[in-house]
């Protein structure tokens, strides 16, 4: 797709990289043959929900953690001799007890870079980025928008071949992260900034259209590159502009559609089979919520993610997890970038709370492998109990203990708002007696 | 920022003429230095000037004394300090002397410090024949082992919780270990530390006084410092010095408080992490006052320089390659494991024959019957301070101005070192002809019953007002009030607070079960009692017994009782 104009000259490739969580050997896949390459002069985005292992893939191509399989190579060129990177985070990660120029500093500091070129530097970065006047303030005294300021500054001024970002605006308010994005495009496209390319890791469609040259759709579980999207709209870009709008509904729908192979689609929606099935954190409120609404007038049980997203004012990264657990429920399918209500889901958004646990526990213990395990092992015990250990065990065999953890908090918390069991966070057990 | 550039001797000059601060600054700082020189002097003395000058009761003296004391504390901090950033970075940074070195803290914490003497006094004294050197190293080395393993620790907990972004920061940057260590470690775990040390220097002071004058068998060792001078007065029966023992130890306290330690909180919360900017942080007016100077930037100038010069002289690290981790040296690590272990299993096996061939079955059964008793006396006294000032403390935690000027004095009362005040109580117990049995007992609680009183207060006032608006809205109260919130909400503060002043009692059954006015000599049963009759003959067969059965008690109490307790406070009560 992108072949017919490649940008100049290559700047990092990455080939065949995998990467799993966990000890080695096994462990959970999270970044399954990831090949990609970053040229000069662009802006890369890298889209796909949370928990797809695109930070991951950051992380990797910074260097800050190896792949257990997969290379990185960066490619020298006569003007280039030596490819570096430096890294924006979400979190802005600067250090509390440094001022403003220190943590600018920093980077300069450990490449042993004398005391007065390091001064002029850091305040040429400051300069740049607009943060003149707060050299000497403490990140503390400063707002989100400044400190992530801070956070550009330190990186740029190592003049970094690369700069990666790594959800840089996503801890900011809409307006503050407005500003922070069209102040960074118009240093790009000014030419201001030393570096070559930009590699940002986003979730929300929006930013990556506004920002991006290109495009890399990320698919979730494990992660790797399913779709490439050139933008070839004209800077500066207009979020109301119709192309735009198309563009933005087309990668939602991209970012919806299931690689013909996956078969068992139902099952498949999330990782593992079984018990194994990883299950996203998912409030029963939330699955209510969003029932009624897609049941409810504009959309009389039909809707469009990106619709649905608009309305609900969600970014896809929190509204795919909840139109999967639908979806996993038998409660609606998702058809392309459509989700349809099931006629059991139509039922449910017009019954009483009552009648919505009995219809919501029916679906668990049918659909949701370990809900099921655990309520069959609750009623071949006499004392109907059981520890919640030994699922935690069970579940361990099959991904980390962070997924086991959240995997298991979801279903306790679905299986007590079904009244199907309960749970007793004191002695860590499972049982079938009714709380008074 | 100004573009005048002026070479930077000039410009140092230029920036600091002396103001009025650098005048009141420059009195209070270089009348510490002559003070310190002045009593430094007297620490490498031969040891036949202990005999020539021996520790008089004429209150003049007692400047001196006190002096000697704190300078015993401040070079036992120093070690500790130096001890800690050394051991709790390793421990920190390699998995392996990880694994060795943190459970060997949590054991040495429960060790009681006191029963020590006996084996340090006789080996720093063998170390240096004949020079005061050697009993001040045994003095300064008692109050290391009481803070070096809980800063150790804490430093260890605080370098294992280093946030994970800034920590990308400095691989991304490629920052070497030192300076990884001076930028993000050392900033990041110095709150806790300061925190810590201070607690810990509270501590200490009962050991001083404890260790400054001590008979091991025949070896009667007398160092010049408030400890000696007291047993002395005690000696002597000497009322009026003890009061101004007692006196002067309070000066003391207050000022190396207001000097040393609420500066050095004061300075060092500009390392908490918290990304807010917070209204009211901890204030020191001494901290305030040398930041006003002008000429002490200049004069701490050269710290930073040496810090640079050290940064500066190290080789330039090699930006990491891309590859496959490196594996090497799995045989000699290997090997270096069987070692540790086949160490262990000799150490075991001679302190098993050494048992088997210093005690009887009766010695043992006698240890253990003494410890019964001293745990008996702990849980009634823990039960019964905990009955005093827990309701107390919620009372005054709930009332902020209140708990504002009350926690400075329960701290202060927590550092001041209640061996002190132990001649008063013997002075009670023998003019009414009280059993010692009895009476002793909450001399044992005396110095560490605040510990329970200042995390009570912490802990009450830490009780959200929304929860406590509720409980007014609904009108809980009485016992539903104290059941349902006040309890609940201050339950892992109070078992912290039990956890230190428990702790503290076992290690001050050493010096309460047995206490002297004169010739009065009282004597309670207990395993303290066991220790320090054992140390005053020089049975060290005896002591090791009795340290090892006490230390075995800590750590049981501590793993079977505390923790638990602990666990569940943080599971179940723990706000936000």
């Amino acid at each position: 797709m992108a072949t017919t104009l490649p940008p100049a000259l290559p700047l990092v490739e990455v080939k065949g990289l995998r990467h799993f969580y966990g000890p080695p050997p096994g462990g959970h896949l999270v970044l399954e043959d990831v090949d990609l390459t970053l040229y000069r002069n662009e802006v890369v985005g890298l889209l796909g929900r949370s928990g797809s292992g695109k930070s991951t893939l950051l992380r990797s191509i910074a260097g800050l953690i190896q792949p257990r399989e997969g290379t990185v190579t960066r490619i020298a060129s006569p003007d280039c001799p030596d490819p570096s990177v430096a890294m924006v985070f979400q979190t802005f990660a600067l250090f509390p007890w440094l001022t403003v120029l220190q943590n600018v500093e920093l980077g300069l500091e450990a490449q042993k870079v004398s005391a007065p070129e390091r001064r002029t530097r850091a305040l040429a970065a400051i300069d740049l980025i607009g943060l003149d006047g707060f050299e000497n303030a403490y990140p503390k005294e400063l707002s989100g928008g400044m400190r992530q300021r801070v956070g550009l500054a330190r990186a740029l001024v190592v003049n970094p071949s690369l700069l990666l970002m790594d959800e840089p605006f996503s801890a900011l308010d809409v307006l503050t992260a407005e500003t922070l994005r069209t102040d960074l495009l118009d240093l790009w496209s000014e030419g201001r900034m030393p570096i070559q390319s930009i590699l940002i890791v986003t979730h929300n469609i929006e930013e990556a259209v506004q920002m991006c040259d290109r495009i890399l759709v990320f698919s979730s579980n494990p992660g790797r590159v399913v779709a490439e999207i050139k933008v070839d709209i004209p800077r500066p870009r207009d979020r109301l502009d119709p192309s735009f709008r198309a563009l933005v509904d087309d990668i939602y729908a991209r970012m919806t559609a299931r690689p013909a192979a996956a078969v068992p689609m139902r099952e498949g929606v999330f990782p593992g089979t079984g018990i194994a099935m990883v299950v996203p954190r998912v409030s029963t409120n939330t699955l209510a919520g969003l029932i009624e609404e897609v049941d409810g007038t504009p959309f009389n049980g039909e809707a469009s993610m990106a619709e649905l997203a608009d309305s609900l004012n969600f970014e896809i990264d929190d509204l795919f997890p909840m139109a999967e657990t639908l979806q996993l429920l038998r409660f609606a399918e998702l058809r392309g970038a459509q989700l349809l209500l099931t006629p059991a889901a139509r039922r449910y958004a017009h019954a009483d709370v009552d009648q919505r646990k009995a219809m919501f526990g029916e679906a668990l213990l049918a659909h949701v492998p370990l809900a099921g395990h655990i309520r069959r092992i609750l009623d071949e015990r006499a004392s109907h109990r059981a520890p919640a250990r030994r699922f935690r065990d069970e579940l361990e065999d099959h991904m980390s203990p962070d997924f086991a953890n959240e995997t298991l908090r979801t279903v306790i918390n679905w299986g007590r708002y079904a009244e199907v069991f309960t749970y007793h966070e004191g002695d860590d057990q499972f049982s079938l007696d009714d709380p008074q | 920022m100004t573009s005048t550039r002026l070479p930077s001797f000039s410009r140092i000059l230029r920036q600091s003429r002396p103001n009025r601060e650098d005048a009141i600054a420059f009195v209070i700082l270089s009348g510490l230095a002559v003070l310190v020189f002045r009593t430094a002097e007297g620490v490498v003395a031969p040891l036949s000037s202990l005999n020539l000058e021996p520790v008089t009761l004429g209150p003049r003296h007692l400047p001196y004394y006190a002096l000697r004391t704190v300078l015993r504390m401040f070079a036992a901090l120093l070690a500790s300090t130096v001890f800690t950033l050394v051991v709790a970075t390793l421990a920190a940074r390699s998995r392996r002397a990880g694994r060795l070195i943190v459970p060997a803290l949590d054991i040495l914490q429960s060790v009681p410090i006191l029963g020590f003497l006996t084996f340090t006094v006789t080996f720093f004294m063998n170390l240096f024949p004949g020079n005061v050197l050697g009993v001040e190293l045994a003095s300064v080395f008692a109050i290391f082992t009481s803070q070096a393993w809980n800063m150790a620790f804490s430093f260890y907990q605080s370098l294992r919780n280093v946030p994970s972004d800034l920590e990308e920061v400095c691989e991304g940057f490629a920052l070497s270990p030192l300076r990884r260590f001076l930028r993000l470690d050392l900033p990041y775990a110095t709150p806790a530390l300061v925190w810590n040390a201070m607690m810990s220097m509270s501590g200490g002071w009962f050991f001083v006084v404890a260790s400054e004058a001590i008979t091991v068998g025949n070896t009667t060792a007398t160092l010049p410092g408030i400890g000696s001078y007291l047993s002395l007065a005690i000696q002597h029966q000497d009322f009026g010095a003890v009061g101004w023992a007692v006196a002067v130890m309070a000066l003391v306290i207050l000022a190396y408080d207001q000097l040393f330690f609420r500066p050095v909180v004061a300075w060092a919360d500009r390392f908490r992490l918290e990304q807010t900017a917070s209204a009211d942080g901890p204030g020191s007016w001494f901290h305030a006052l040398l930041r006003r100077t002008r000429l002490l930037p200049v004069v701490l100038a050269p710290l930073g320089g040496l810090g640079r010069l050290l940064l500066a002289l190290e080789p330039r690290r090699i930006p990491r390659a891309f590859g496959p981790a490196r594996q090497s040296g799995t045989l000699v690590l290997r090997a270096g494991r069987w070692l540790v272990w086949l160490g262990a299993a000799l150490a075991l096996a001679w302190s098993f024959h050494y048992a088997r061939s210093a005690f009887t079955l009766a010695d043992v059964i006698e240890a253990l019957g003494d410890a019964l008793v001293t745990m008996v006396r702990v849980i009634v006294l823990i039960a019964l301070a905990s009955l005093v000032w827990v309701p107390l403390g919620v009372q005054i935690g709930l009332r902020p101005r209140l708990a504002e000027r009350v926690q400075p004095l329960a701290q202060f009362l927590a550092a001041f070192p209640a061996n002190v005040l132990f001649p008063f109580a013997v002075i009670g117990i023998v003019r009414f002809g009280l059993a010692p049995d009895i009476w002793l007992s909450p001399l044992m609680i005396l110095g560490t019953q605040w510990y329970i009183l200042f995390n009570v207060i912490a802990g009450a006032s830490a009780i959200p007002n929304d929860l406590r608006e509720v409980a007014g809205m609904f009108g809980v109260r009485g016992w539903q009030w104290w059941r349902q919130v006040a309890l609940p909400a201050i339950f892992p503060y109070y078992i912290t607070g039990a956890l230190t002043a428990s702790g503290g009692s076992w290690n001050a059954s050493i010096v309460a079960e047995v206490v002297a006015w004169g010739d009065h000599h009282l004597h309670a049963t207990g395993l303290g009692a066991y220790i320090a009759d054992a140390t005053t003959a020089g049975n060290y067969r005896r002591v090791a017994l009795g340290i090892a059965v006490m230390s075995v008690f800590v750590l049981g109490f501590n793993r079977l009782v505390w923790r638990p307790l602990y666990a569940f406070g943080e599971r179940h009560l723990r706000m936000s």
